[in-house]
């Protein structure tokens, strides 16, 4: 039974094995290092299917929960009498409805671009190294359970996205590399500062044992849950003595704590004014890696927002959520009519991104169902178009070596195949009913209108906006006079075309029968809703 | 006053490890002297090396024999000494290991890779170290004034020698010059200090100090403040903490490698040593909450500008080794903090954050410190472009400094995150949010101190061809120092259950 196998803990580590195969592997045989890392991102993404095949969305992920203490530091031994003060960090794997579609959209992308890796021309070796330690990083982020544990996941994608950028990609790679670890690495430090206060207020749990106390600082999310939750446990109803041990975790200091997190996981998200990273890394980085950037790694920053932010302090987000969503609209207008404006494709995509993920702002901000549905199903649809953008414009470049819109054109008439999938995730991106974009900016708008009204009217302008950049330089690159250095040029290889269509045929699963994920979804939120509602007195 | 206090022979045991030290340094002296000159002096750095493990091994049986005596009696955790003028505990134990360690890897990995044309006289140069480590040991074991001045002068006149090896350079002697005349005047600054404190309180016995001060505070109240604010400024020069660290980047630039590595590693660690004895028996016992909190707010200050200093200034520096001064500039700053924290009934957890982080601190920098003397042995070079394209030559050496720089940025999972992330939960523990966050900014900043490193060796072509010749020894504490801070991050239990199953502040700091 699936229950006594440690799936999740396989979908970890079995990239760690692959990697240790690709090191032991000639370093000349790239179609040798390229199907290896392909059959080791393969592995995780069956079990990632298996997994949601068989997921109960009912009984929550429970039943492959794994949990296991990895350190447990001693503090303290001079006050407590008899007793033991301890500083746990656990390595504590689990899946709910919210981490679970964003696990699969980690392992069809990173499947998908370990395919498209074909356009990487140069130390094969290292290139797959650490792109399979990058996809362990990814997996880990969405599986883990303790803060500690998460935040070394979120560093560990850090690493490896350095030297990927900084190496593979083009002219201005290694200052693009450099911005990535700085506003990221500012962005970590956010998150350990507030995750330290958490663990250090809320995180305590004291327990009698025969020789005297046994108080734990905890970094495990179950823990904090439990403590930030229940009013009456032991750091939160702390009267004013126990303010002096440091334990009562004041309003200001969850104030503090929230405000760090928003930065934290605005800065990946990416929030304006923290995008600016993000737009070199968009031009910047190898297709490939782009395609997991884009696809994956902003939305490490809206599930941190959803995980840590809204289930652990719901009460701040909410007071916060008009500034959320006045922040969510202004990265959808702001993404959207730069978009319009670029004549470098990338850089519309990227100035799309921001727009995209501005409406999964709008989303988390109206904290009901449909809006945190629509959130996380806008972030697992976006991931998908993405990288699927991304694909095409690795294979175009390849064939051109050119993204300036200015210089392509009629590209329908030589890549006929090529430029009918760049049309079908353009009008994706736009959100097209019928296709999986759709759905997502649907569920958060309708979400928000219940509350916000006037700012959700706004809002639906980036999709107008929308409508006019995608149609602009997708039908730019295809349409109209073909250029001469172009005629010739040969439409997608096989290889290239099985990511293609496979992604594509996900974004109209998606876009046709959202129930699929909806369903698992649902599940994830309930707790957060329950709670939300007895705040409001609802 | 009490007669003097003779060493008896049931005292030497306590002093077997500094006594070994003694015998080899004056062995291996004469045996340098009075063999033939063209013989190789190699075998003198092994023989370093032997006397360095034999003293770490006198050490562990004392820690463990007095740890087993203590079971029983709780003051047999410690011994003192001579009239309580030394002192042999857990505190002084742990450090004289990892000074004891640190200086055997330092010997191990300058053994054949340092040339003769750059330190001509090199049976010197390797057991110079001894007289060195065991300064370094006097100072983590003083129980009085004096005694700890004489540990700080021995380590300090023999390092002024060692910055100096390089006898055709003219940097090197520069540098002994500099640090002659800065480490004489931090030698003046501590004194004068000191000697105020004993005007104060008629004692030189750090134990009986902190009884005196709380009685002493009312009616010397402003020659407290001079007496503190003159150590301070003295230990902060020792330290080369900001705004007294001018000396440290030429200093290690004109010194041999491996001499850099100990003046990093060994000299910072003693003088810690020192810095935290002195403020747990005196500063925390001034009864006036006002004075305190300024003597302590002091410290805090001088760390949050090593840091911010250190950090900033290393951005800029192409150097290896002013950077790794600077870098050690900042990691002072760092390692000062626990010490700053108040104790409270959550938080007394000071000194295994300290020892923690001295530990992955030592690995981290010994190991860098040890490629760069081999990379720079390759190409000469010792500024960053020396590193370029050493991916290329040398991969697995690459790959190790890799892991050795994340340490340095407290990237995880190694060593000096886990150091890091442990002081930084005793701050938050405390509420000193500022310190924090000026911690956290200057990690964050030094990312990019330490990448341009990663940039050179992987993004940058070498004007090099070949691989890289890297001497045993030398790639043996490389390959140790990085597995030592690799494990430092995953499997930090034993360690940290080792210095919390030894450590007690009551009998380690306070006892008498």
């Amino acid at each position: 039974m699936i229950e006594d196998i440690p799936v999740l803990s396989l979908i970890l580590l079995s990239p760690l094995v692959g990697l240790l195969i690709v090191l032991l592997l000639p370093g000349q045989r790239s179609n040798w290092l390229r199907t290896a890392a392909v059959v080791f991102t393969l592995i995780p993404l069956a079990l990632s299917l298996w997994l949601f095949a068989s997921f109960q969305p009912g009984a929550g992920g429970a039943a492959y929960a794994e949990h296991y203490t990895w350190l447990s530091i001693p503090l303290n031994k001079e006050m407590v009498n008899g007793g033991s003060m301890n500083l746990n960090f656990d390595y504590s794997l689990s899946v709910d409805g919210i981490s679970l579609p964003l696990l699969l959209l980690t392992a069809i992308v990173s499947t998908m671009a370990a395919l498209a890796s074909v356009h990487i021309r140069k130390r094969w070796k290292l290139f797959y190294v650490l792109f399979l330690l990058l996809e362990t990083g990814m997996y880990g982020v969405f599986l883990a359970r303790d803060l500690i544990e998460f935040f070394i996941f979120f560093e560990l994608t850090l690493i490896p996205m350095f030297f990927l950028i900084g190496i593979w990609g083009y002219y201005g790679r290694e200052k693009a590399a450099t911005r990535f670890l700085v506003y990221n690495g500012l962005g970590s430090a956010a998150m350990l500062l507030a995750f330290l206060i958490l663990i250090a207020t809320a995180g305590f749990t004291a327990v009698q044992q025969d020789t005297g106390f046994q108080i734990d600082f905890s970094g495990s999310y179950d823990v904090l849950l439990k403590n930030l939750a229940d009013p009456a446990s032991y750091a939160n109803n702390a009267s004013a003595e126990m303010a002096d041990l440091g334990l009562y975790l004041s309003d200001s200091l969850k104030w503090t704590a929230f405000v760090l997190l928003l930065v934290a996981f605005g800065v990946k998200i990416p929030i304006f004014p923290f995008h600016t990273w993000m737009l070199r890394v968009h031009t910047e980085a190898p297709p490939s890696i782009v395609m997991i950037h884009s696809g994956v790694l902003l939305k490490m920053g809206v599930y941190g927002l959803i995980r840590f932010g809204a289930f652990l302090l719901p009460a701040q987000l909410e007071s916060w959520s008009t500034a959320i969503a006045i922040l969510g609209v202004i990265n959808i207008l702001y993404g959207a009519v730069l978009a319009c404006v670029q004549k470098e494709f990338k850089l519309v995509l990227a100035y799309s991104s921001i727009s995209h993920m501005g409406i999964v702002l709008l989303g988390i901000a109206s904290l009901n169902e449909a809006g945190l549905e629509g959130a996380l199903y806008q972030s697992v649809s976006h991931g998908l178009i993405s990288a699927l953008l991304f694909l095409i414009v690795g294979s175009l470049y390849e064939r051109t070596n050119t993204t300036q819109l200015d210089e392509l054109g009629g590209l329908a008439k030589s890549v006929p195949f090529l430029s009918g999938i760049l049309l079908t995730a353009g009008l994706a991106s736009l959100g097209l009913p019928g296709l999986s974009g759709f759905v997502g900016e649907f569920l958060s708008f309708l979400g928000l209108f219940g509350s916000m009204k006037w700012i959700t009217a706004i809002g639906v302008f980036g999709i107008l906006f929308a409508a006019v950049y995608v149609l602009r330089s997708v039908l730019n690159i295809t349409y109209g006079p073909l250029k001469e250095p172009f005629a010739g040029i040969k439409d997608a290889r096989f290889i290239e075309a099985v990511p293609m269509v496979a992604l594509t045929a996900l974004i109209v699963l998606l876009g046709v029968y959202p129930s699929v994920l909806t369903d698992v979804m649902q599940h994830g939120f309930g707790g957060l809703l329950e709670q939300i509602s007895q705040r409001t007195g609802g | 006053m009490e007669a003097v206090q003779t060493l008896t022979w049931s005292d030497a045991w306590y002093l077997s490890p500094e006594i070994t030290l003694s015998l080899f340094a004056v062995a291996l002296a004469c045996l340098d002297l009075f063999l033939p000159k063209r013989w190789n002096r190699n075998f003198i750095g092994w023989l370093t090396v032997l006397g360095l493990a034999v003293a770490a091994a006198f050490v562990v049986w004392l820690l463990i024999d007095m740890k087993n005596a203590g079971t029983e009696d709780p003051t047999a955790g410690f011994h003192n000494l001579l009239g309580g003028s030394y002192r042999i505990d857990d505190f002084g134990g742990l450090l004289k290991l990892v000074f004891l360690g640190a200086s055997g890897f330092i010997v191990l990995a300058s053994l054949g890779s340092v040339r003769s044309k750059d330190v001509p006289i090199k049976g010197e140069f390797y057991y110079l170290m001894l007289p060195a480590a065991l300064g370094a040991m006097v100072m983590s074991s003083s129980g009085d004034l004096i005694t700890l001045y004489v540990g700080l002068e021995l380590l300090s006149i023999t390092t002024y020698v060692l910055v100096g090896a390089r006898k055709n350079s003219g940097i090197s002697g520069e540098a002994a010059f500099k640090y002659l005349v800065t480490g004489g005047a931090a030698s003046a600054f501590i004194l004068y200090g000191m000697s105020f404190l004993y005007g104060i309180t008629g004692t030189t016995n750090i134990f009986m100090i902190g009884n005196a001060l709380g009685d002493a505070v009312e009616s010397y109240r402003a020659l407290i403040y001079v007496a503190f604010f003159l150590m301070t400024a003295g230990f902060a020069m020792k330290l080369a903490l900001a705004p007294f660290h001018a000396w440290a980047a030429d200093v290690y630039q004109g010194a041999p490698t491996p001499v850099t590595s100990f003046l990093a590693v060994v000299s910072k660690g003693a003088a810690f040593a020192m810095l935290y004895r002195i403020f747990m028996n005196s500063a925390y016992f001034v009864q006036d909450p006002a004075v305190q909190k300024d003597l302590y707010l002091g410290l805090s200050v001088l760390s949050a500008a090593a840091m911010i200093v250190g950090t900033a200034g290393a951005l800029r520096q192409r150097n290896v080794k002013r950077l790794l001064a600077l870098s050690g500039v900042a990691n002072a700053g760092i390692l000062i903090i626990p010490l700053t924290l108040h104790l409270t009934p959550v938080h007394t957890s000071l000194f295994s954050e300290f020892v923690y982080y001295l530990i992955a601190y030592a690995f981290m920098n010994i190991g860098a410190f040890a490629v760069l003397t081999v990379v720079a042995r390759g190409s000469g070079d010792e500024t960053l472009s020396g590193f370029a394209g050493l991916y290329h030559r040398a991969p697995w050496t690459a790959a190790g400094m890799t892991v050795l720089l994340c340490s340095l940025a407290g990237l995880p999972v190694t060593g000096g995150f886990l150091g890091k992330l442990f002081i930084l939960f005793g701050t938050v523990q405390t509420h000193i949010y500022w310190l924090a966050a000026i911690l956290l900014a200057t990690t964050v900043v030094s990312y990019a101190v330490y990448f341009s490193f990663i940039r050179q060796m992987y993004m940058r072509s070498g004007t090099l061809e070949g691989g890289l010749r890297i001497p045993f020894p030398a790639g043996l504490s490389i390959w140790i120092c990085v597995a030592a801070t690799l494990a430092l991050g995953f499997l930090p239990k034993p360690v940290l259950g080792w210095i919390d199953g030894l450590f007690s502040i009551q009998y380690d700091f306070w006892a008498q």
